[in-house]
């Protein structure tokens, strides 16, 4: 067994002339709906779950699997190897359960100033008007508000929902799988996730069906003082393919709210998943204030043979993002793969990255990460590649790339591998590199001002990860980037 | 169109230019020749405006413009260009998309009409033409992976497209063989018109064996020592630019 920990510390490089640190930013996603809610108050106990189980009519083991996992998370510390830097967290001042006072039946029944914030966020919930060949489940705060384009998903045999709904209507499936990627005392957050997660997706794609529109979620966090806990299972039988996509945004306010979801992942024999994220949560304002802790567990099982897993996440939001995707290559010749691009800006911190897990037979694994820091925000990489005694001929590919903008923030990288078996081939790469006062004379003596120079570069650098986007995210990922580098030059 | 006045140019705080004066007229071709250290591509960096070169006194108008004033981008759009001695890398930017924001970015600041794709693709063929650089170099990113010769040859033609009225060449010459020199000097010359002039800095004499130049001017000591035509530059290659610095009579004429 060999084991590698390498730290390629504070690259906090020296600034170009051309490349000054004038902040300002505008976060557009940053209003609030006024809605009438309803909720829980703050605190957490055995109570506050038997008071949230109860107002989602979940049947009794779910409540008791609830309060399992709460029982667990009580003997447990909260995790602090990350490089960041986050208040400690008043669990008993966070409210766990927050929703509109009206709940609707169905999509004709959503509240107006509902309709109207996923209109003015670009997720239209008419299906009309929606984007075409994109189903959207719409979770506001802790609930699902609607989902678009169930009837011709059921009509191809697929099951996408809300998770309170999958409780109830498909318990046997989720009794089967929930908890089975994501154990309720695998983590920390884990499993204060397991205890209190109110809603989320459910979506269930049986033997040999490939999903007919790419299915999406889009996370709005509304309400003060409320975290949100949401829950993500996606199963994909033999041979099935889905493409899955979310979104996330939330109101700008002073304190920091919390997000500690969990997704999991399961790819039967042959089966396909491709989970895109385009996180967009409120990143706090230029002096750090607010912002969202995005502490988040998601992992994926490629429990059969031949099956495939890819997570590409685009990050641009969140106070604090501690965030490992990753792959469990339980199935021969299973694959798995993880494409990120991490921004941070301001006092923004990121901690993330992926592990990859290698137990079957010719397993691949890739790992393609590119991580941008502007203003005086920290970006780490944390990666883990571990390939178990009977992986023979596993394949892991990993290239790690940081681009800094300024002088005051920093790039880290912490790659993990664990190899116990000598047939495999693990192969690192990582580089630093910073906009050059080159790079940036050489855009501008060709008439290319200045924003738009950074833009380019920075375009460029991220090429590799944006391919791996659904057509119409990839631009909507760009343009993300775009508004988030606003100001990062002067 | 180009006329600086007594320049003065600091950079990292040493004073490298020290009172240059040199006048261009539209269509003239200027070689600026000197040694190492003579202030060649000071002298470039400062016309396109890059940071750290710090006029201190003296000025540079271009067509009745205070150039010094402008930001590069303006220039640019003004139509002055360089040609880089050292081309730079911009990975995963791929080249015809880099030179169409380029173009697209001048016209729009000159009031002109964006170019769509399939008129800029149109215009990349003529040029193509004349340059006879294969279309490949166009699918890759900006200068990444290019060969010394590659990288030349690009800027050679990012300058056809450009359209520039005064091209400033940076040493454009230097690391490359004679098949590539004559390449490059080929689609200079291509370029040559009654309303564009040239500035050709370089440290050979050989480049103009292939661009002949209207004038040459010796450079040294960040000041221009010496003016004359093309035959100051064959002088200059047999004697040295040791007889530059004396100031005297070539060293040969009384060995």
């Amino acid at each position: 067994m060999s084991s590698a920990t390498i730290d390629s510390t504070s690259t906090a490089l020296r600034d170009n002339a051309g490349v000054a640190e004038a902040l300002g930013r505008s976060y557009s996603a940053g209003f609030v709906t006024e809605i009438e809610m309803t909720g829980l108050p703050p605190g957490l106990d055995e109570e506050t779950i038997r008071a949230l189980s109860a107002i989602k009519r979940e049947p009794e083991w779910m409540t008791e699997w609830r309060l399992k996992a709460y029982r667990h998370w009580l003997t447990m510390p909260q995790p602090d190897w990350a490089k960041l830097k986050m208040d400690a967290i008043d669990y008993q001042a966070i409210s766990y359960y927050a929703a509109p006072k009206k709940a609707p039946k169905s999509l004709d029944e959503v509240d107006p100033a509902l309709l109207e914030t996923y209109e003015k966020l670009g997720v239209p919930l008419h299906e009309r008007a929606a984007l075409a060949g994109v189903a959207v489940d719409a979770v506001f705060d802790s609930v699902s508000v609607g989902t678009t384009f169930r009837k011709q998903l059921a009509e191809a045999g697929v099951i996408f929902c809300s998770m309170s709904e999958a409780i109830r209507e498909h318990p046997e499936l989720v009794q089967q799988y929930l908890g089975s990627v994501v154990p309720t005392g695998d983590n920390f957050f884990a499993a204060l996730n397991s205890a209190v997660f109110s809603d989320g997706s459910f979506v269930f794609i049986p033997k040999g069906v490939r999903c007919p529109m790419e299915l999406s979620t889009y996370f709005r966090i509304n309400a003060q003082n409320t975290g949100q806990f949401e829950r993500t299972l996606i199963v994909a039988e033999e041979g099935a393919h889905v493409s899955y996509l979310e979104g996330c945004t939330a109101p700008k306010r002073d304190e920091n709210q919390l997000h500690a979801a969990v997704v999991e992942l399961v790819a039967l024999e042959r089966a396909q998943i491709k989970y895109s994220t385009v996180q967009n949560w409120y990143p706090g304002d230029e002096n750090g204030v607010g912002g969202i802790y995005n502490l988040v567990t998601k992992r994926g099982d490629c429990r059969g043979d031949d099956s495939k897993i890819s997570w590409t996440q685009v990050e641009t939001g969140s106070a604090i993002t501690w965030k490992y995707p990753s792959v469990v290559l339980r199935g021969d010749r299973s694959v798995g793969e993880f494409h990120s691009v991490a921004l941070t800006h301001h006092y923004q911190q990121a901690d993330t990255g992926t592990k990859m897990i290698h137990i079957g037979k010719d397993t691949k694994s890739k790992i393609v990460s590119k991580g941008i820091s502007a203003g005086k925000s920290n970006n780490s990489y944390r990666g883990l590649v571990k390939v178990e005694k009977g992986a023979e001929r596993a394949r892991n590919y990993t290239q790690c790339d940081s681009l800094l903008i300024g002088k005051r923030c920093g790039a880290h990288t912490f790659p993990y591998m664990e190899v116990k078996n000598p047939t495999a081939i693990v192969e690192h790469e990582a580089t630093t590199s910073k906009i050059s006062d080159d790079q940036m004379f050489y855009c501008r003596s060709r008439g290319i001002g200045e924003e738009d120079a950074v833009s380019m570069i920075v375009d460029g650098f991220c090429k590799q990860v944006f391919r791996e986007l659904p057509m119409e995210f990839a631009v909507e990922a760009k343009k993300l980037l775009e508004v988030s580098l606003e100001g990062a030059v002067g | 169109m180009l006329k600086i006045e007594n320049l003065h140019a600091r950079v990292a705080g040493k004073e490298i230019l020290k009172g240059l004066s040199l006048s261009v007229n539209a269509g003239e071709v200027h070689a600026i020749m000197g040694p190492n250290g003579a202030g060649k591509s000071t002298l470039g960096n400062v016309l396109s405006g890059r940071d750290g070169y710090e006029v201190t006194s003296g000025s540079v108008t271009y067509n009745g413009v205070d150039l010094l004033a402008l930001e590069p981008e303006a220039r640019a759009a003004a139509g002055v260009f360089l040609a880089f001695q050292y081309p730079v890398e911009i990975p995963g930017v791929n080249n015809t998309y880099f030179l169409r924001a380029a173009l697209n970015a001048q016209r729009k600041v000159r009031g002109e009409k964006e170019l769509d794709s399939m008129q800029f693709l149109k215009l990349v063929r003529e040029k193509l033409k004349v340059m006879q650089i294969s279309d490949e170099l166009l699918h890759r990113a900006v200068n990444e992976g290019f060969s010394g010769g590659e990288k030349k040859r690009n800027e050679i033609f990012q300058m056809a497209l450009l359209e520039p009225k005064l091209a400033i060449l940076d040493e454009t010459d230097s690391g490359l063989d004679i098949d590539a020199l004559k390449q490059v000097a080929q689609g200079v010359n291509a370029l040559r018109s009654p309303e564009r002039s040239f500035l050709v800095i370089t440290h050979y004499q050989r480049l103009l064996d292939y661009i002949e130049p209207d004038f040459v001017h010796v450079l040294a000591g960040g000041r221009i020592v010496e003016s004359g035509d093309k035959t100051l530059a064959l002088k200059l290659e047999e004697h040295g630019y040791a007889w530059v610095r004396e100031h005297g009579e070539p060293a040969g004429a009384t060995a």
